[in-house]
């Protein structure tokens, strides 16, 4: 028998996390020190205010992109207010060859990684699927079949392994999509194939309206690394400062042949799942200001105050830039795209296909008569206006 | 497995292939490979070309259930890992979602992966990925992103296979735009359209009659048969046209020889490739006939020749002399073993069928 080339030399001898969350800095922003930081440390103070600044333009996006929905310029959008702290440091930890792999509630972690507002919020406004390039940016288009896309980065991890690359992937993920069997598949690939990849559950406890506790019987979802042969961590999700140590650490490991991680960071969901959804048919308002009361940015803010490392100076430029973003998104998303009908054939094979060109030039006749005939003009705008 | 040790018997339509049918002529043979015309079965053609492919581009990667040091439980792997090494040819766990997961995230990267699903209704966990990703990637990312993988399946029955070891699932993957399915008849077309597949920029779902693997041709590999996109005329004739892929060539065929017997000019198309349909090789073969009747292992309702009927009596409807027929499996789920014969369409059922015509 040969040697199993993915095989690494040294076995993994994982231990189940602890039920605590791992953590560095109080809800009041104080350092936390002792066996609830697992023996990370905190990150630089310069570290942090990247971190705090990229968390407060996140969030200035969300609620910008939330309003514009709300005024019907977007047909979705899945906030992801409140969990900035993962989406940030997710994005922060990586080098610029590494790859993420975001669901449609991670569009501030898109935001974080350089692609343009508009670029992001393509597929949201109805206008193309994926608006952005993703070799470009090593960014994955937003899965929205929960977990499929984790296989996708444990594929692309291992052709980075096998071409010898320095590259890992990392996949953000749902606490309901763990109760997917790609979850199951790609946790399993990936250490089967010691394949360079970390895995961040962004435990937001709801799927849309299925709270955390009907999702699964485990005390915590880094509980499941172990079965795998992995190292998993349970963080505190609303900590950016654990978070990203805990991350940055799955990275480093990923790198140097050390195979994947899984983390779990507990958050929440403070936004319904999105415009359409309602959430006090399924939670409490005590709950949610609970939560309000752990918020990401608040205690990193304190944090760093009390530090000297955020000045009022600083809080000040943060804040302008932040609302040059929403008027920069603002005014992108005022603007009525261009769509070219015809281009829905142009991408579905990279040969022609007769009868692919039979149905566009079937569309294109009907575009041109519509183009060229009022009344049918009239018609349309009669029909829209009953609507 | 003792399925893998049944052998079937040649026939006059074994002796048949694309290549000379279509006119195409081998390609030069290389150095490695002096083309030496030889007895070759489906499998062995595969496997040869897997083979070839892996040598010629080390983007290509074969993994997938048994693959490696066992070579498939199907043999279409053999020898492929201890030539190749483990970084090309492996075992993958068993998880198809995975397999066809995984591939799509190596083909983002530049690989070229081929997988195989065991058998066709083992590839069904593997749905999902296959019709939300591997069949919208290129459009959704407006044809940045491609992913030239194919997913090979051992499809059909006549093998003796126990349940879920017979589906004809071609009509799932025909219907999913995005998605190039073809399946081959024979040794030649095996070859050359794998090698095809695995240099396509898009996805193929390819589809391997299980039950005519050990049928043999004399062939000279490498060898290079019409596109794998197109249909070819097999056989001509001039009073209908049986339209056959996969499993069911060699029933058109058998139908051919028992129709001739009785006077019948039989023009037997292989389509080869289900998606795309090659409207301009089958119409002109329709027009020419009057008379069309496709042949498929797969359930009638909704299946594969409901579409193939659809198109030749919507492009060719006065130019036929008769409707379009169907003969097909029943609407019922693949049979056991000892009742497959019952289920699966033969050359009889063929010209029972044509006989319905009004001459």
């Amino acid at each position: 028998m040969s040697q199993h080339y993915f095989m690494s030399d040294d076995v993994v001898v994982p231990t189940l996390p602890t039920t605590k969350p791992i953590r560095l800095l109080s809800e009041a922003g104080r350092p936390v020190t002792g066996a609830q930081t697992a023996g990370f440390s905190m990150p630089d103070s310069d570290t942090l205010l990247g971190l705090y600044r990229a968390m407060v333009l996140a969030r200035r996006f969300d609620a910008q992109v939330t309003a514009l929905t709300r005024q019907g310029r977007l047909a979705t959008y899945p906030s992801a207010l409140g969990q900035e702290a993962c989406e940030i440091a997710a994005v922060a930890a990586l080098s610029p060859q590494d790859w993420l792999f975001p669901t449609y509630r991670d569009s501030i972690a898109l935001l974080t990684r350089g692609v343009q507002p508009a670029e992001i919020l393509a597929s949201f406004r109805g206008d193309w699927h994926s608006g952005f390039d993703q070799r470009e940016h090593r960014i994955a288009s937003q899965a929205t079949p929960l977990a499929t896309q984790a296989l996708h980065a444990v594929g692309l991890a291992t052709a980075a392994k096998l071409k010898h690359d320095d590259v890992v992937a990392l996949t953000l993920l749902g606490d309901g999509s763990t109760s997917e069997g790609d979850a199951h598949e790609a946790f399993n690939f990936a250490s089967v194939w010691q394949a360079p990849t970390v895995f961040v559950i962004q435990n937001n406890q709801y799927a849309i309206s299925v709270p955390f506790s009907k999702q699964s019987h485990a005390r915590t979802l880094a509980d499941r690394a172990i079965g795998y042969g992995m190292p998993g961590y349970f963080v505190d999700g609303n900590d950016v400062a654990a978070m990203y140590a805990v991350i940055s650490h799955a990275v480093a490991r990923a790198r140097s042949g050390g195979g994947p991680t899984l983390i779990e960071g507990l958050t929440y969901r403070m936004e319904a799942h999105t415009n359409s959804d309602d959430p006090t048919r399924y939670r409490e308002k005590s709950e949610v200001a609970d939560w309000l009361g752990r918020d990401p940015i608040d205690r990193l803010e304190k944090y760093l105050s009390a530090a000297g490392t955020l000045t009022d100076e600083v809080r000040e430029s943060i804040a302008t830039d932040a609302e040059a973003l929403a008027t920069a998104t603002r005014d992108v998303m005022n603007e009525t795209p261009e769509l070219d009908p015809l281009e829905l054939f142009d991408h579905v094979y990279s040969a022609e296909r007769p009868a692919l060109l039979e149905q566009r030039a079937f569309l294109a006749h009907e575009l041109a008569e519509t183009e060229s005939d009022p009344a049918a003009e009239h018609t349309e705008a009669e029909m829209a206006a009953r609507a | 497995m003792t399925l893998l040790d049944e052998t079937t018997p040649k026939t006059a339509g074994d002796m048949v292939t694309a290549g000379r049918a279509s006119g195409a002529l081998p390609t030069a043979p290389s150095a490695s490979r002096p083309a030496a015309p030889t007895s070759t079965s489906i499998a062995g053609a595969l496997n040869a070309a897997l083979r070839d492919a892996l040598a010629e581009d080390p983007n290509v990667v074969v993994f997938g259930e048994d693959v490696g040091p066992l070579g498939g439980v199907f043999r279409i792997t053999d020898a492929l890992n201890a030539e190749f090494g483990e970084s090309r040819v492996w075992d993958s766990p068993l998880a198809e979602s995975g397999i066809v997961g995984t591939a799509i995230g190596m083909a983002m990267y530049g690989l070229r992966p081929v997988v195989e699903m065991q058998f066709d209704a083992f590839a069904y966990p593997a749905f999902e990925q296959i019709t939300s990703h591997v069949a919208k990637m290129r459009n959704r990312t407006k044809g940045r992103v491609t992913l030239p993988i194919v997913i090979r399946i051992p499809y059909a029955g006549g093998i003796g296979g126990v349940e879920h070891h017979s589906d004809s699932s071609e009509a799932y993957y025909t219907h999913t735009p995005g998605l190039t399915v073809v399946t081959p008849s024979n040794p030649a077309d095996a070859y050359s359209m794998l090698r095809e597949a695995i240099r396509s920029d898009d996805p193929v779902i390819f589809l391997e009659p299980k039950s005519r693997y050990w049928s043999k041709d004399v062939v000279a590999l490498p060898v290079q048969t019409a596109p794998m996109t197109r249909a070819v005329v097999l056989r001509e004739g001039t009073d209908v046209t049986l339209l056959a892929y996969g499993p069911t060539v060699k029933i058109a065929l058998q139908a051919a020889d028992l129709g001739a017997a009785e006077g019948l000019s039989v023009e037997v198309v292989d389509l080869r490739s289900l998606s795309p349909f090659d409207d301009e090789t089958v119409g002109a073969s329709v027009r020419k006939t009057s008379r069309a009747a496709i042949i498929h292992e797969a359930a009638q309702f909704g299946g594969y020749g409901a579409e193939v009927a659809a198109r030749i009596t919507e492009r060719n409807f006065f130019h036929l002399a008769a409707p379009v027929l169907r003969i097909t499996g029943f609407d019922i789920p693949f049979p056991s073993p000892k009742l497959e014969e019952h289920y699966l369409p033969t050359a009889e059922r063929v010209l029972a069928a044509l006989d319905t015509w009004e001459w």
